[in-house]
């Protein structure tokens, strides 16, 4: 296996745009999918009629879909009834809408772990439910969801590679396309591999830790 | 308009070809997941192991297949080992030995954990007992474990059909690339038939993978202890 | 004092979880400034007890008077009565996403809207009689139990309540720590608080209380003077009850 390592120079900045790209939609991806999740984990929390059965709905169907598909019917299939979306927007939109349902799921998890009599001390000392909610149930949920959510970060950040599919030039398909004009297969591979693990391998040892801090200083009562 | 494209959907042997593409992609899960579950077994017994070295081999295996995108595997098996080892290997191959790589890792880090998670009495209790290693395993370790692995497993097997999407990005010729195909024949006359069909390929993994996930939070609550 | 209207009344008050009956009819007046020790086996139903007169528990028959008013109905706004009546639990329980003060000034703040610079001169105040001026902006992590249980009750005493219901305050706490905070409780008994204090410490009860009231399975067997209950116990079960803790 050999390297051309003055065609890696030359291609850099093909690399370097499209690395800047997938970090990018996946951090607005990302954001909204928290926020979605949260939303939702909320709705669900608080049974209310209705909504916590489309939520239900919205969390299976998203959970049990590959993204590509989604994707592949934002991009291809939403146009021909009249709704037409950016590649970046229907990545966007695919990854918050596969994300928020991973996302709720953390949350959920992290609403449990309140403990019932932090609930109650705080209705004993005359909170209402939405106060209740703002300033004891998220803020702890929150921490405790902390290695939920980053574990989803990791996932999600890997999904964008799914993007290549609806012809964004996030990493995947600029090497994709890069192999199709250059047929430099290993320098383009190379590069791909190397790109990921700048982005994830921070990012996994980073959670790591943080986990390791959120364990250590919990709250403990 | 929107009717034009259903009725596509249910034209000559179009459904036929889309669920003769289903098939090819639940050929390539099947024989993927059982090769991972079978090694995944185990390399996930072998994790147990106390030597360092054994542990740190396995666990950087694991994690590369952790950190990069499985979509970056199939694109590096299908390009480098053609261009550079004289091998051709079909698409649908390669997606098989990436899957059951994958699978296999992914499937050894549950039993490991199940393992490890057991109470280290009923290792000490057996040996007490003169079992050898072997029926250790075979009447203790691995039926206890069995419980805590199967809802675990089951969920990594409905993210793995779900992966299975991938497969016609290096061109192997399952369902949804199927779905293309009739996409493309009759895009002119039909313009919402992109519409029907991709939504049809989604109702189906939707279909696969929704009772699978179910099911095994079924499991995972009834077996909750 | 007598001859006083109760500003707590509690007729026949029953709860029970399905089938089980918890609170077997309890009748109980309390007279303002009135300390009273509730005593009783665990599992007798004293802390359910409290739980209902805070809201925390629903009640399947009987009524709770405040100031004449009943509590059972459906138009009661429990968020104000619990403004009256304070609640301390066991497990402390300070929300540990919030420092101390921020765990005091929360109800004051966003539950009465009273001002700012008020109620913290009143916290700092309230702080420093229990001794812990200095852990203001500490986070609840940093404290001990006994500290934690302390800010508890400052927390609870902010709110400037009427009635304070105390459920086994100390029961979690290392032995060392659980004088400090008997004597927080007492120093509100000489200022004339009116409580209702669950626990298992006879000596402090029989310190602070005023009357004493005894539980089994969900019925005041004995209600006494506490000087009375301790030397001279009227009913069988409280004897034994005496006995049993006296070796």
């Amino acid at each position: 296996m050999t390297f051309d390592w003055q065609y890696i120079v030359d291609v850099l900045p093909h690399y370097k745009t499209a690395l800047w790209l997938t970090l990018k939609l996946a951090t607005i991806g990302i954001a909204f999918a928290i926020i979605v999740g949260m939303i939702c984990s909320i709705i669900q929390y608080f049974k209310v009629k209705v909504l916590s059965q489309i939520v239900q709905v919205y969390l299976e169907v998203a959970r049990n879909t590959p993204l590509l598909i989604q994707l592949f019917f934002l991009y291809y299939g939403l146009p021909k009834i009249g709704i037409t979306l950016s590649g970046e927007l229907c990545g966007i939109i695919g990854l918050t809408f596969l994300g928020g349902s991973y996302m709720a799921e953390a949350f959920r998890a992290g609403m449990e772990a309140v403990t019932k009599s932090q609930i109650e001390t705080g209705k004993a000392i005359g909170l209402s439910n939405l106060q209740l909610m703002r300033y004891v149930i998220i803020p702890q949920a929150f921490s405790y969801s902390v290695p939920g959510f980053g574990a989803n970060c990791i996932f999600l950040l890997k999904e964008t590679s799914v993007f290549s599919g609806i012809a964004i030039l996030e990493l995947t398909n600029t090497t994709k396309n890069l192999m199709g004009i250059f047929y430099k297969t290993n320098e383009a591979l190379l590069m791909l591999v190397v790109g990921y693990l700048i982005i994830l391998l921070p990012l996994t040892l980073f959670l790591t830790w943080l986990e390791r801090r959120v364990r250590h200083a919990e709250f403990g009562n | 308009m929107l009717n034009s494209g259903i009725s596509v959907l249910f034209e000559g042997v179009n459904l036929e070809r889309l669920l003769l593409g289903l098939l090819v992609t639940l050929r390539v899960a099947l024989i993927a997941v059982v090769i991972s579950i079978v090694m995944g077994i185990l390399i996930g017994i072998i994790r147990t192991s106390k030597s360092k070295l054994v542990q740190i081999l396995f666990k950087l295996y694991l994690e590369l297949f952790r950190i990069i995108p499985i979509l970056v595997w199939l694109f590096v098996i299908y390009y480098v080992i053609p261009a550079n080892f004289d091998l051709n290997l079909s698409a649908e191959v390669v997606a098989l030995i990436v899957f059951s790589l994958w699978g296999a890792a992914e499937m050894s880090d549950i039993v490991r954990g199940a393992i490890i998670s057991l109470p280290k009495h009923q290792t000490e209790s057996s040996k007490a007992l003169g079992l050898s290693v072997s029926q250790m395993y075979r009447y203790v370790l691995i039926p206890q474990a069995t419980k805590r692995c199967i809802p675990p497993m089951i969920n990594l097997i409905t993210r793995m059909i779900k992966t299975t999407a991938l497969l016609t990005m290096i061109g192997v010729v399952e369902v949804i690339k199927v779905g293309q195909q009739i996409i493309e024949v009759n895009n002119l006359e039909h313009p919402t038939i992109s519409f029907w069909i991709y939504g049809f390929v989604f109702f189906l993994y939707f279909v696969i993978c929704f009772p699978l996930s179910r099911f095994s939070r079924k499991l995972e609550r009834k077996w909750a202890t | 004092m007598s001859g006083q209207i109760p500003i707590l009344k509690v007729k026949g008050l029953t709860k029970k979880y399905g089938e089980k009956i918890v609170l077997n009819g309890i009748d109980l007046e309390v007279e303002k400034g009135k300390v009273i020790a509730i005593l009783g086996p665990s599992g007798c139903g004293k802390s359910t007890f409290l739980r209902c007169l805070n809201g925390l528990e629903e009640v399947q028959g009987g009524d709770i008077l405040l100031d004449n008013e009943s509590l059972i109905n459906k138009s009661t706004k429990w968020r104000e009565v619990r403004q009256r009546i304070g609640m301390v639990f066991q497990s402390y329980d300070l929300f540990p996403n919030l420092t101390v003060m921020e765990n005091i000034l929360l109800s004051p703040l966003k539950v009465q809207k009273r001002n700012r610079s008020e109620v913290e001169a009143q916290a700092l105040e309230l702080l420093e009689r229990v001794g812990l001026a200095d852990r203001a902006n500490d986070y609840p992590r940093q404290l001990s139990g006994g500290q934690k249980q302390r800010i508890a009750i400052v927390r609870a005493l902010c709110i400037n309540p009427e009635i304070m219901l105390f459920d086994e305050v100390t029961a979690s706490l290392d032995p060392e720590m659980v004088r400090e905070v008997l004597d927080v409780i007492a120093q509100l008994a000489e200022q004339g608080m009116t409580m209702l204090i669950v626990t298992h410490e006879m000596n402090f009860a029989k310190l602070v209380a005023d009357e004493v009231i005894f539980m089994d399975k969900g019925n005041i067997h004995e209600q006494a003077p506490a000087e009375q209950f301790f030397t001279n116990p009227q009913t069988e079960r409280a004897q034994q009850f005496l006995n049993i803790l006296q070796f």
